[in-house]
């Protein structure tokens, strides 16, 4: 067996296999399926300082090889994760990642700051890049001020890890990247989803209530991985890798891409024990070209 | 133990039952299926279709304990239900199973059960009739159809309790909508048990109400994970948006917002 070991800015992982937020629940919903200490990191679903509805139904398309999502970050609030969620996740040997999200510099570093006070959340993720909220969310994400704004803020709030996941609706992800590692991002995760609509053409409207939605699954991989090659070759972060990573061959293709860890998205909805296939996969792979550990293939693709 | 399980199930049977619907029996050939109630669903991997992305929810038709096989009915209608229904005797069908809440089974002898299905939402009330009978109720169903040719497993329903249709041509039964059956005006239940298109459940819905009548309905909002992970298929209801997947399908309409 090779070693599947890798070190994002200090987080440990058992192997560089994450399952993306939003896709994989708190984890728990996926018990029945995979031992959950098999994975390298849970990053649970998005966090916001208050809690949000999200957007009506529907709020999702199936497309070839993908799916449009406006969830627009349902969740029951901070302080309900730390009172309800976390004592239930607190015990798992695997890192749990939090991600979190808000409508202002401050409300996200508040957030962070209550998740910093949790012993078990190495890290949190921060998503400048949902494309489903109004205000906030990708707002931040696609221009370099507002993006260093928002880490800025939150990295005078947190102290631990701090992985700033990056929109690719955005002219150059690279500047973006610069900008939040300029800030003291520990590391960035790329892409969230590629904004895109739907229309139903018997019925001769949008299909998502609110227009637009986010796409991902296997149709957006050649973006995502051009992405990560390019975001990995301007920056001395670690580069987290996602964007329709659905087999160890993807996997391996991002961290030949020059990332040190993926993770995977909606994969999870096709077969709920594809994270723990794709760690087992790239095992094999490696033993299969003779690497001792996974580092010795990372970012080796010029 | 856990409870939801990854299978890849083996058809035994593939029948076309009329020009849309077709009944695939799947069996589990090294262990028995693990437990399933009536009102929950499968998710179904579609296989062969470079245009379908996600699996498919088929709620679980019937259960047939001795033949270990599991039941789904499936309505043709678009590409991925059209590859399900491809399929052959001896494929595999690979399902996540059993998701979901199904309907609340009765606590007195004393309850009198009407199971109203319209079109494909007939499905879950033949799983429903055989688990009350096994209890030792008789269950009333009241099926709606566009036409008689539609009308499908009637034997299967009738050998478990009694059978009421209506067809909206009178092709058979009588004529119309399932609330403008005779039988609503001449007898009582105690609970009502509802699937099918919406305009249709929330026209029972209304006569549940009227008449004092407890109701849970099967809803059908388009899901991509089944699991409670990607929030797709929310319905709003008294507790906010909620996951059909995991909080349903199966809700008392009471606890939907629904303006009937």
């Amino acid at each position: 067996m090779a070693d599947l070991r890798v070190n994002i800015a200090g987080l440990r992982l058992a192997n560089p296999v994450m399952t993306a937020s939003g896709t994989f629940g708190y984890g728990l919903e996926f018990q029945d399926f995979v031992n959950l200490d098999d994975i390298g990191a849970v990053i649970v679903k998005g966090t916001t300082l208050h809690p949000r509805q999200g957007n009506p139904y529907p709020r999702m398309a199936e497309t070839a090889q993908g799916m449009l999502n406006c969830v627009g970050l349902q969740n029951r609030g901070v302080d309900y994760f730390c009172e309800h969620i976390y004592p239930r996740i607190r015990q798992l040997k695997t890192n749990v990642i939090v991600n979190v999200s808000g409508n202002s510099p401050e409300d996200y570093a508040e957030c962070a700051r209550r998740i910093n006070a949790l012993d078990a959340i190495p890290a949190i993720e921060l998503n400048i890049s949902c494309p489903n909220v109004k205000h906030g969310g990708m707002a931040f994400g696609t221009t370099t001020q507002g993006a260093a704004s928002v880490v800025r803020a939150v990295r005078e709030a947190y102290r631990k890890t701090l992985i700033v996941k990056l929109s690719p609706n955005v002219t150059s992800i690279t500047d973006i990247a610069l900008a939040v590692q300029d800030e003291g991002a520990d590391a960035v995760s790329l892409i969230n989803t590629l904004m895109g609509m739907a229309i139903d053409a018997e019925r001769r409207c949008r299909i998502l209530s609110i227009g637009t939605g986010g796409l991902s699954g296997p149709c957006v991989k050649p973006v995502a991985l051009r992405m990560v090659w390019q975001v990995a070759h301007a920056v001395q972060i670690p580069v987290i890798g996602l964007g329709g990573i659905s087999s160890a061959t993807d996997a391996v293709e991002f961290l030949l891409a020059g990332a040190s860890a993926v993770e995977i998205g909606t994969a999870n909805f096709l077969d709920p024990a594809v994270s723990v296939k794709v760690a087992r996969g790239i095992d094999e792979y490696l033993e299969r070209h003779g690497f001792r550990s996974v580092t010795d293939i990372i970012g080796i693709c010029e | 133990m856990p409870e939801k399980y990854i299978l890849d199930l083996r058809l035994t049977g593939v029948e076309r039952l009329s020009e849309r619907y077709f009944l695939l029996r799947a069996t589990r050939p090294e262990a028995p299926l693990p437990t399933m109630l009536p009102g929950q669903f499968a998710q179904l991997r579609v296989d062969g279709s470079a245009t379908t992305f996600l699996r498919r929810p088929i709620s679980i038709h019937n259960v047939d304990r001795q033949k270990n096989e599991v039941w789904f009915l499936v309505q043709a209608i678009g590409e991925g239900t059209r590859c399900l229904a491809a399929k052959k005797a001896g494929d595999v069908l690979n399902a996540v199973l059993p998701l979901g809440h199904g309907f609340t089974m009765p606590q007195s002898s004393e309850e009198r059960l009407l199971l109203v299905g319209g079109g494909v939402g007939v499905a879950p009330l033949l799983f429903m009739g055989s688990c009350l009978r096994v209890k030792g109720f008789e269950p009333t169903f009241l099926l709606g159809f566009r036409t008689a040719a539609d009308i499908i497993q009637a034997g299967e329903y009738r050998a478990l309790g009694r059978l009421f249709v209506t067809t909206e041509d009178g092709s058979e039964g009588e004529q119309g909508f399932v609330t403008q059956h005779s039988l609503l005006q001449q007898e009582r239940f105690t609970h009502i048990a509802v699937c099918g298109p919406k305009p249709m459940m929330m026209a029972v819905a209304r006569y549940a109400r009227q008449s004092g009548t407890p109701c849970e309905v099967s809803l059908e909002n388009m899901m991509a994970c089944g699991l409670g992970a990607c929030l797709c298929c929310v319905e709003d209801t008294t507790q906010g948006h909620v996951c059909v997947c995991t909080e349903g399908p199966v809700f008392n309409v009471e606890q939907l917002k629904w303006q009937i």
